[in-house]
Formats: C-alpha cells, sequence, structure tokens
C-alpha cells in the first residue's frame, strides 16, 4: 500500500441552511483499499460521498488527489480526476440494453457514429475479467435480476478506469447470494488497485470486505478502525456514540436470558 | 421447447463469503468463464431457431412491427374483395403521396414519443410553415429554396420553443405544445389575412413535392435495387465486421432472408408504381419520405445524439448522471419535431393546392400521432422505431383511401380512424403489461 492516499479529505465541512451536516471530516483512501463508510441515519454518509462526487460543492476544507490539492464542484470535476460513483437506486436506464448502459454517457463512436462493435467487445472484455455473468449484453437491462443490475451498474463505473470506485449502499436490496456476489466484485476490486468506499448498514458485509471502517457520528469522525483488530462492539459503540446503546442492551438482555436457561 | 429450460444459477459456491469473517472470501472461480451463461436464452441454428425465438419475442409480450404488418394484410385484403381497384396503380401512388406530409410529420412525432412526451403543435406548427411559405414565395416574391428554407426554419424556431419551455421552465410538455396547438393557429390565421388562402403556383417547388413523378421506369426499379443492395451490404459489412471481433454474427442465411424480404417489398412497389395502365412511375414524395426516413433511423439508432434520446426516454434521472445534458437533448427533439412539422405542412400545402387556414387543422394532428403510435412507437418513452411513421401512416391512409374508394361518409371514415387508434394503444399497453410479467420492460 502506497504512502501517499490516491484520495484524501482534510477537515471537510458542509452546511445546508441551517443544518450543519459536516463539520471537519478527514478521510483518506489508499489504492487497492476497501474502506468501509458507517454511521447511523443522518451521520452524513451519502453527503460525505456527495462531496466527493461532485453533487454537493464543499463549503470548506480541502480535498487532495494523490497528494496534490483539486477542486470538485461538478461530477464532471470527479469523473475527470478518476473518481466513480455507484448510487443506491443503480441509475440504469431500463429500456437500453447492457452495452448501452455501460458506456452511457462515454459511448465509443467514430465522429458521432456509436462503435457498436467496439462497445459490445470491450463491455465483453470487461464482464469477464470482473467474472460478471449476465445472460447476454444485448438484452435490455430491464430483464435483469436485482443482483445482475447491480453488477451492471457497478463494471459500468468502472468503465473509465477509475481510481476510486464510491459504493452506495450496493447490498441494501439484494438476496444472499447476489450479496456475495457484489461483495466478491468489491474484493476483484480491491485485487485490481482500485480504492473503493463501501456505504453499509451491514456489519457482517463490512467485516467481509473492508480493510478499514470510517466511521461518521453527527456529521464528525469518530474514529477510523482497522476490520482486523477492532471488535464489532467497539464499531457499534463507535456509531452510536456510547457503550451503553440499544445493540448491547439487547445483547445483554438476551445473553442473560440464555445464562438463565 | 428446450431453450427454455433454465439450469439453475452457477455461483452458488459464493454465498460463503456472507459470514462475518475477516479472511477474505476464497476467489471462488478462478477458472476461465464460460462465454456463455447456461441461462442464456440461445437461438439455435438455423430457421427452427428463428421461429422459436419469434414465439418466445411475442409471448414476452414484444410484439413490435407484427400487429402493423398483420392489419395492412387485412386491410389491403378486406378493401380489394370491395373494389378490385384499390391495389391498382393510381391508388397506391395515392396512399404513398398522402402518406409523405403526415408521415415527415409522424418522424418528428416518433422523437418525441421515444422522450416520453408528446408534441400536440405539430399541425398547427405545419399550418404555420405553409403560411411563412406562402407569403415569401407568393405575395412577396422570394426565391422558391429560400422561402421554404425559411419556413422549414420557422418551424424549428417554434419547436426549440416548446422545448424550451418544457426542459428549462419545467412546463409539462403536454401543456406546452397544446398552447402551441392554439397560438400558432391563430398565428397561421393572422398570416394568411383576408385573403384566406394562397394557391400554389404552377411549375413552384413545393407544388412538385407531391405532384411529381418520375415517369422514367429506371427510377423506380434504381431506387429498388439500390436500396436492396445497400441494405444487403450493410448486414454483410457488419456480420463481417463483428466476426472480425469475435462477437455473434448474423449468419448468412438470416442475411439472405432479411435481404430477400426487403428486394421482394421494394420490388413490388417498384412494379406496381411502374407497370400497370395509369401508373404515373416513382413519387417524389414517397422519395423524400424514404429519405427522412432513413436519416432520422441511422440517427436514433447509430449516433450518440439518438442513445442519449432513448436514455432520457427511458430514465431522465440516469441520463442526467451520466453526463448527458437532458435539456439540450429535449429542446433538440422538439426542434427537430417542429422542423418535420413545417416540412410536412409544406407538403399538405400542395396537396391541397396552396396554403390556406386550414393547413394542418383539423385531424392532422390526430393522424399524425396515430400513425406513429399504430407504427409501434411506444407512448410511455424509450421504445420504438422511426420506420414505424411509415407503418403507421401507410395503415391510415390505407384505410382511408379504401373507405374513399367504397364511398363511405367521411364520418364514418373518422369512427373508424378513432378505431384503429384506440386498437394500437391497446395492443401498446397490453404488450407492456405482458412485458413487465415477462420481466422485460
Amino acid at each position: 500500500m502506497s504512502a501517499t492516499p490516491v484520495l484524501a479529505l482534510r477537515g471537510i465541512s458542509k452546511r445546508f441552511g441551517a443544518v450543519q451536516a459536516l463539520t471537519d471530516v478527514d478521510l483518506e483512501i489508499h489504492p487497492g483499499e476497501v474502506v468501509a463508510l458507517v454511521g447511523d441515519n443522518g451521520a452524513g454518509k451519502s453527503t460525505l460521498v456527495k462531496t466527493i462526487s461532485g453533487v454537493h460543492p464543499i463549503d470548506e476544507g480541502a480535498i487532495e488527489w494523490e497528494g496534490r490539492k483539486v477542486q470538485i464542484n461538478r461530477p464532471n470535476d470527479a469523473q475527470e480526476l478518476g473518481v466513480a460513483t455507484v448510487y443506491q437506486d443503480l441509475a440504469l436506464c431500463d429500456n437500453l440494453d447492457v452495452v448501452a448502459n455501460l458506456f452511457l454517457g462515454s459511448e465509443l463512436r467514430k465522429v458521432s457514429v456509436l462503435d457498436e462493435i467496439a462497445m459490445e467487445k470491450r463491455a465483453k472484455e470487461l464482464l469477464d475479467t470482473l467474472s460478471i455473468r449476465i445472460p447476454s449484453v444485448r438484452i435490455p437491462v430491464a430483464s435483469l435480476s436485482g443482483g445482475q443490475r447491480q453488477v451492471v451498474a457497478i463494471a459500468r463505473a468502472l468503465i473509465g478506469d477509475p481510481q476510486v470506485v464510491i459504493l452506495d449502499e450496493p447490498t441494501a436490496a439484494l438476496g444472499v447470494e447476489q450479496t456475495a456476489q457484489v461483495l466478491d466484485l468489491v474484493e476483484r476490486l480491491r485485487e485490481r488497485g482500485h480504492g473503493v468506499i463501501l456505504i453499509s448498514h451491514n456489519m457482517a458485509d463490512v467485516r467481509a470486505v473492508a480493510n478499514k471502517v470510517a466511521v461518521l457520528r453527527l456529521g464528525r469522525n469518530n474514529g477510523v478502525f482497522d476490520v482486523a483488530s477492532t471488535s464489532h462492539e467497539e464499531i457499534i459503540a463507535a456509531i452510536t456514540g456510547a457503550t451503553d446503546n440499544a445493540v448491547t442492551r439487547r445483547q445483554a438482555r438476551t445473553a442473560t436470558k440464555e445464562d438463565a436457561k | 421447447m428446450s431453450d427454455l429450460a433454465k439450469t439453475p444459477g452457477t455461483s452458488t459456491e459464493t454465498s460463503a463469503s456472507d459470514a462475518p469473517s475477516t479472511a477474505p472470501a476464497a476467489e471462488p472461480s478462478a477458472a476461465p468463464i464460460p462465454a456463455v451463461d447456461p441461462r442464456l436464452l440461445i437461438r439455435e441454428e438455423g430457421f427452427k431457431g428463428y421461429w422459436s425465438e419469434f414465439t418466445r419475442k411475442v409471448r414476452g409480450g414484444e410484439l413490435g412491427s407484427l400487429p402493423v404488418f398483420i392489419g395492412l394484410i387485412v386491410i389491403a385484403i378486406v378493401f380489394q374483395l370491395q373494389n378490385s381497384n384499390f391495389l391498382s396503380a393510381s391508388s397506391v401512388a395515392n396512399i404513398a403521396v398522402y402518406s409523405s406530409g403526415l408521415g415527415i410529420m409522424a418522424v418528428g412525432i416518433v422523437f418525441v414519443l421515444l422522450l416520453g412526451e408528446i408534441d400536440l403543435s405539430v399541425g398547427s406548427v405545419a399550418g404555420v410553415g405553409a403560411a411563412v411559405w406562402a407569403v415569401l414565395n407568393v405575395n412577396n416574391g422570394w426565391n422558391d429554396w429560400l422561402a421554404i428554407l425559411v419556413a422549414v426554419l420557422s418551424g424549428m424556431a417554434l419547436g426549440a420553443l416548446h422545448g424550451f419551455f418544457f426542459a428549462k421552465i419545467g412546463v409539462p410538455a403536454f401543456v406546452v405544445t397544446l398552447a402551441g396547438f392554439l397560438g400558432w393557429s391563430g398565428l397561421q390565421d393572422w398570416m394568411m389575412g383576408g385573403e384566406g388562402s394562397i394557391n400554389t403556383p404552377s411549375g413552384s417547388v413545393v407544388e412538385n413535392l407531391t405532384n411529381y413523378f418520375f415517369e422514367d421506369k429506371a427510377a423506380g426499379y434504381g431506387l429498388a435495387l439500390v436500396a436492396v443492395l445497400a441494405y444487403a451490404a450493410s448486414l454483410l459489412v457488419d456480420s463481417k465486421r463483428r466476426k472480425a471481433a469475435n462477437l455473434p454474427a448474423r449468419p448468412v442465411a438470416e442475411i439472405v432472408l432479411r435481404t430477400g424480404v426487403v428486394a421482394v417489398l421494394c420490388f413490388v412497389v417498384a412494379y406496381v408504381l411502374n407497370e400497370p395502365s395509369g401508373a404515373r412511375g416513382l413519387p417524389l414524395a414517397l422519395v423524400l419520405f424514404l429519405a427522412v426516413l432513413i436519416i432520422a433511423d441511422f440517427v436514433a439508432r447509430r449516433t450518440t445524439f439518438g442513445r442519449q434520446v432513448f436514455a432520457v426516454g427511458g430514465n431522465p434521472e440516469a441520463a442526467r448522471r451520466a453526463g448527458i445534458n437532458v435539456d439540450r437533448v429535449r429542446i433538440t427533439v422538439f426542434a427537430l419535431s417542429g422542423t418535420l412539422g413545417a416540412f410536412g405542412g409544406l407538403f399538405i400545402a400542395s396537396l391541397s393546392g396552396g396554403a390556406t387556414k386550414s393547413v394542418g387543422a383539423g385531424n392532422t394532428l390526430m393522424l399524425v400521432i396515430a400513425a406513429a403510435v399504430i407504427g409501434g412507437t411506444s407512448l410511455f418513452g424509450g421504445r420504438g422505431k422511426v420506420w414505424s411513421a411509415l407503418l403507421g401512416m401507410i395503415v391510415i391512409q390505407s384505410i382511408q383511401q379504401g373507405l374513399n374508394m367504397i364511398g363511405m361518409a367521411n364520418a364514418v371514415q373518422y369512427m373508424i380512424t378513432g378505431a384503429v387508434l384506440l386498437a394500437a394503444v391497446v395492443i401498446d399497453s397490453v404488450s407492456r403489461r405482458t412485458q413487465k410479467t415477462a420481466g422485460r420492460a
């Protein structure tokens, strides 16, 4: 892992009117590293991601790309740097086929004429290297299953060969097997040297693939943990802000019940 | 049908990584991936494969142009039995000429429908286009071509105005174009002034739009031959390139079959226009209509702009996030609709002998929209073909021509056309629902 993070946020603040959504947030992503971004609802995860992907420009702080300061004011700025975002709602066009969706907005073309053959070839190669299995690259996305749509959305983020991939709740709507497929895909991204930011509420997913867990609480950093050496309880405590919280109380209750048996 | 049999998913072995273990899940299938997913409904080689794919598509609600073709055959048989002149040269030429102007307008509507919107103003824009041309060319003595150019450009400007209010201000397209429908027909009325009608000068370009026929038989056959050769060549080149890139390509048998069907259609039409007694040859109007269709089809299917239109029609938010300038696409499509509307208006003026206050009024708008829908373009956006403008307009004009020939009253004609439109929309809605249950919409 290289010393310079590919993407670093330094003291990011973001306000919406009277709401201080983010206060002085730091985050570092290295190549070949999966950073899970966790926090309760309203902790600022999505806002933080949107500042990186250019949807909401930051108010204060600095964004560094490979050690140099950059401005991200529009989605295009982020895309040009090499940040790709997979939104929770996937943002696919159901009526277009897989190839058209993969290249939407960045079609391969000669002058203004689409080069369908080059696109189809490239799409097949990409899906193969990611071990993504879909029935055909020429069927409309509407006929794919939820998991297949999710992997198509992720594959689409990789078309421009980005260095950082942001996944917003990629497994939220998926079944057991599809979740496993997406987690496999995240691992493959890491192996290929992409930096990955993974937003998830699912601690099992986070622990399965993430190297580090960055916790946000009420718009502030609440610790960055190494997954291998941190217990589940510590992370939960950081998310909720107390060692005495609903999760631990519930665990204690069920534990006492089991003891009593 | 064996190809419908589904085999279980192939990646059950990967679900182990769901467990909260910190060790990275072992790479499940490092072995090279099979090129084809076993769940893929593979088309078998040969014609049996075509038939099974065809029946599967129909069952899945992907009817495409099938209802229109069946409808056309039924129409031809019914009217031919009633009146043996229905398929005569002059009747077919009539259908072709009357289809052209409205069909060109329908091409613009197809683009608007692909966006999932509607343009109610095309009739009025056509009227304004005809009025602009007549006032400039006839009353002010402008050059034919210049007057036509300005007329078409004025249609483009009106369309762009609709697009601006729709895309930038956010007024629903239905309301914007309804306002345009009223407003521009007023403008047309005002431009035509007290005269009420301005006759087409004889020999002028606009008169020739629908009145000129290539009497030389070589024109009709030549065009048919060029069309067939170009079609076959494009299929062959595409197939060759796909093979070179190791992608699934059309088998030669399919190319031969497709080319054969196209060739039969082209030469039958050319024959009917050229050979029987009373034949006047290939109408210029049909040539212009086909030219518009071919260009528009190329734009829709092969260019970035066409792809963007489909994307915006399918999911505007996804298109926006993919970096597509949604507003620009919308304004361009409405401008295109206005342009083709004004161009079609010149054909209507040409047919009715001049620009009048009623060019583009009455049922023009309804026929144009009906043609696009009957031809198979979905009202729900994102699905459709430019060629549906041709198919739908031929259906409508055939019915009108047939009903005229058997002397049916105007009132009945309206009712029948209305019923056909309703049938087309019902087919669209039902096939869309079937597609949803078949997981294809």
